[in-house]
């Protein structure tokens, strides 16, 4: 609706000045708040959403490490009203059940979500100068996309048999014959479903953000003078444009193989449960292996849509915090975009097991032990920051060196598991569990509250807690740490993955305690979260009132108000240079914003903090 | 915070590095007797080098780990002290980028290119190309069921022999076998062995090891396990198996047993 809208809202002050904008139509609560077209809202409404999808998903890893800490035995408050059947023991059946939602809900509802759909509409149209996304009422239906979403995966659990069960990578037969697990009766329909409703909501996303950076950047705004943010959720957009309609195609593919028994990935002659399902009338003659690599083709590129936006919300942070400029801004942008790139030629790596030819395979780890290189270069970069930086230790400082810290593990484990002689023995192993919550947690989720941290002002106009986050950052920082980095040790061991019970093998026997000792750490890494919850929500009410730009920072967004009313900015924008000009010797203060002319000795200090 | 942060990275650094050099008596003491908390020892003719090629890659790891790590906590201490001025304007360094770039992306390529012989050896036809197939490997929810040819001498006959749960080999030769699955996917995973393939329905993949009669006599037994290795459903987790490294003359005895057991009618009695 407002996508005509000038770049400058109409009729406002002087440059500066700290003053709310107002709206000029008056709307109501509904298309404010609710239905908004607005992309901060939207981007709020995913942040939420996100979040509250996050406890879900942690809620159930802590009933897998309950399960793995002690086998079968009562789950405490819980476990007699879920399971009155074992008497408060998780079943076999619920345990791959509960993998399955973990996954799926962790990645495609909470950090997909969460990245490009909360970061991704609340800092691109602030970032670039725009008043709004080009397509607001497609930005608007791409959040509403996520609750058909949600409900495929609530009426998953509801249904008979219940959830899916085959893992989030949800491979055939498993996930295709009815008869060969009890999830996979329609549990994995509507896990389908829920897929096929995330992905559009995806794409519309990245259609938007897309089009909005490429055609709506306010005059200066070059590409080089992006912030790293905008560049990497423009490179996670284009991603997401090019490998999700095959997604989208594997999953329509695997509905019909269940509905309308096609057969793509079913092969003949199987017998499941005493059945054939060919017999049963479920054509056959298919090839389970396609599905692996539509799937992955998707799914290696999203683990990257998981990280890219992390690495860039990281940049600005470390930046704005290290009082420094980007160090290598250009090699920051080529080594992204070469991520993305080799991103599309990697996907094997997930099946050196597969039984694909070890001839295909070899590429495959060349061409993926190359794609550390483009990230060892990142993190080059981010340490150069540092180098001769005045570092403030904020909160959202905190978290983004340590998710630095954290992906550099990440990313070193992935080179073992892309040598394909090493990975025949550590694939499927808790190797990968911890690489890749390495990345994805210690990574991507510490990205995403430094992220939070740092613009919790500009989207509610008031600062979170800083002594709260630094409680909450230093217990998830060492739980973290516990949880994940002992992963490795299981895996060495050979402990595999989604195993609901190893104590009764001799080679995992003495991995108990250490399982305990895993467990204990997630739960309180779990609890440990309450010190957010409480500074998010009390902050809301109580938190210090900033004015545009308590940080000091020099990218456009915080030229506006905080928070920034309808259409954003009230001051005419003209971008005068990169977005990471801090310590300038000739200016006068150690930042200068985008947005500023004259920034050096003489000028007038119309910069406001 | 800024030394407490400090803090925490060098502790991170310091354990992380301490499960490298000594992962048996790491935090919790020693483990028993032949368990560890890092790759079990191998038994297998080409265990050794694939357990070389991770500690090649465990090398560099540990270095680049060390390195980048210790920068950056050393950065943090140094550059998060109050200062009066400004911090360094700088906007990057070409030289420096080059170097970083380079040198890791020679090592990587060294990395990528040592790999290839091994996973050659192990995985390209070539490796048992005159072999008699060994026997067959059905995995079914949730169990797994090896196949020794029978009387003819030949496999998927009716005098096959059928053998749940155990894998009896003989120490002396290569063990090439016929991997299948009757019903969803599998993976056949023998950790010791250094061997884990998929199996696939409607497909089938001739996979092998050699035991190294050496490498087993150290161990305290001569029995395995085999681990599914493939999420198959709700059972997953107890689809086990296990493999019997016996010499040729206890394999035969074995087999002769086993032969005796399975065609016994009940009514020669003697
Ligand atoms: C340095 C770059 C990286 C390399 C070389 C690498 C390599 C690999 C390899 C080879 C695997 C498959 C291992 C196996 O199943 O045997 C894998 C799995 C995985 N990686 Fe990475 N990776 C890298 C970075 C990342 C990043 C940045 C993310 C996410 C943000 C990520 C997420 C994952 C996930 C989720 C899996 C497991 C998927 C599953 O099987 O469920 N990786 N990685
Ligand atoms: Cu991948
Ligand atoms: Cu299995």
């Amino acid at each position: 609706m407002s996508h005509s809208a000038p770049n400058v809202a109409p009729g406002l002050g002087a440059p500066g000045t700290v003053r709310e904008s107002h709206d000029h139509h008056e709307i109501g609560f509904f298309r404010k708040y609710i239905f908004s077209t607005d992309h901060k809202v939207i981007g709020i409404q995913f942040m939420m959403t996100g979040l509250v999808m996050m406890i879900l998903g942690g809620l159930m890893a802590m009933a897998i490490r309950w399960q793995l800490a002690w086998p079968w035995t009562k789950m405490p408050l819980i476990g007699n009203l879920m399971f009155p059947k074992t008497g408060g023991a998780i079943t076999p059946e619920f345990y791959t059940m509960l993998f399955t939602m973990h996954g799926t809900i962790m990645i495609f509802f909470v950090i997909i979500p969460l990245l490009t759909g909360a970061f991704g509409n609340f800092l691109i149209p602030l970032q670039i100068g725009a008043p709004d996304m080009a397509f607001p009422k497609l930005n608007m239906f791409g959040y509403w996309a996520m609750v058909p979403a949600m409900l495929c995966v609530v009426m998953g659990f509801l249904a008979e048999g219940g959830g899916p069960a085959a893992g989030w990578t949800a491979y055939p037969p498993l996930s295709t014959i009815t008869s060969a697990a009890p999830g996979s009766l329609s549990g994995q329909t509507w896990w389908l479903l829920a897929l096929t409703w995330v992905g559009v909501s995806s794409m519309m996303g990245a259609v938007n953000y897309v089009t909005t950076i490429v055609k709506m950047r306010a005059p200066g705004m070059t590409l080089m003078r992006m912030p790293l943010s905008i560049w990497a959720l423009f490179i996670a957009a284009l991603l997401q444009l090019f490998a999700l309609p095959v997604l989208t195609a594997a999953s329509i593919m695997q509905i019909l193989d269940r509905t309308l028994q096609t057969g793509f990935f079913t092969p003949t002659n199987l017998i499941v449960n005493q059945m054939n399902p060919e017999m049963a009338g479920a054509a056959a003659g298919g090839q389970p292996l396609l599905w692996q690599h539509l799937f992955w083709f998707y799914s290696h590129p999203a683990v990257y849509i998981m990280v890219v936006p992390a690495m860039g919300l990281a940049s600005d942070i470390i930046a704005t915090h290290a009082r420094k400029p980007i160090f290598g801004y250009k090699p920051m942008v080529y080594s992204m975009a070469a991520i993305a790139g080799l991103g599309f030629i990697v996907w094997g790596h997930h099946m050196f097991a597969s039984g694909m030819n070890p001839g295909l395979a070899m590429t495959f780890m060349v061409s993926t032990i190359m794609i550390a290189l483009p990230s060892a270069i990142k993190v080059f970069n981010w340490i150069g920051t540092l180098w001769g930086a005045r570092i403030r230790f904020t909160t959202p400082m905190l978290n983004a060196l340590a998710f630095v810290a954290m992906f550099i593990i990440g990313g070193l484990s992935g080179i073992w598991m892309a040598a394909t002689p090493v990975d025949i023995y550590i694939h499927d192993t808790y190797i990968i569990v911890a690489h890749f919550h390495y990345v994805v947690f210690g990574g991507s989720v510490f990205a995403i509250f430094a992220a939070i941290y740092h613009w919790y002002p500009k989207m509610f106009g008031r600062m979170m807690n800083e002594t709260l986050g630094k409680i909450h950052f230093v217990g998830s920082f060492v739980f973290t740490n516990c949880v994940f980095y002992m992963m490795h040790q299981l895996g060495m061991a050979g402990l595999m993955r989604r195993t609901a019970d190893p104590y009764d093998y001799e080679t995992y026997a003495h991995l108990q305690p250490l399982n305990e000792f895993i467990s204990i750490s997630a739960f309180c890494l779990f609890a440990w979260q309450i010190f957010f919850v409480i500074n998010f929500f009390w902050s809301l009410g109580a938190g210090k009132r900033v004015g545009r730009n308590p940080w000091q920072a020099s990218s456009l967004e915080w030229s506006a108000p905080s928070p920034p009313g309808h259409g954003n900015f009230d001051q005419e924008l003209a971008v005068h240079r990169g977005p990471y000009e801090y310590a300038d010797p000739d200016a006068i203060e150690d930042f200068s914003p985008q947005w500023v002319q004259n920034v050096g000795a003489g000028s007038d200090s119309s910069r406001s903090a | 915070m800024r030394i407490l942060f400090t803090l925490l990275l060098l502790v991170m650094t310091v354990l992380g590095v301490w499960t490298f050099i000594d992962s048996e008596t790491f935090l919790f003491g020693p483990q028993p007797e032949g368990y560890t908390w890092w790759w079990p020892a191998e038994i297998s003719t080409y265990g050794e080098d694939i357990d070389f090629l991770f500690y090649l890659i465990s090398g560099m790891i540990l270095v680049f780990f060390v390195l980048t790590e210790g920068l950056l906590l050393w950065f943090v201490f140094k550059y998060g002290a109050k200062r009066p001025d400004k911090g360094a304007f700088s906007h990057g360094n070409h030289r420096l980028e080059f170097l970083w770039t380079g040198i890791p992306a020679l090592l990587l390529l060294v990395i990528a290119f040592s790999q290839m012989s091994t996973f050659a050896s192990i995985k390209f036809r070539s490796a048992i190309e005159d072999e008699p197939v060994f026997c067959d490997i059905w995995g079914s929810q949730f169990d797994w069921r090896f196949h020794y040819p029978g009387a003819d001498g030949r496999l998927g006959t009716v005098d096959d022999l059928q053998s749940p749960f155990e894998l009896v080999v003989p120490d002396d030769q290569k063990i090439v076998m016929n991997l299948r699955s009757r019903d969803v996917l599998h993976s056949f995973f023998i950790p010791k062995m250094r061997l884990k393939q998929d199996a696939v329905p409607g497909m089938t993949f001739p996979i092998w090891f050699q035991a190294d009669p050496e490498q087993v006599a150290l161990e305290s037994k001569n029995h395995f396990d085999i681990i599914c290795a493939e999420l198959c459903g709700w059972g997953h987790y107890k689809m086990s198996g296990r493999v019997r490294v016996v010499s040729r003359s206890e394999y035969e005895a074995w087999l002769e047993e086993m032969t005796a057991k399975q065609f016994d009618n009940g009514f020669e009695a003697d």
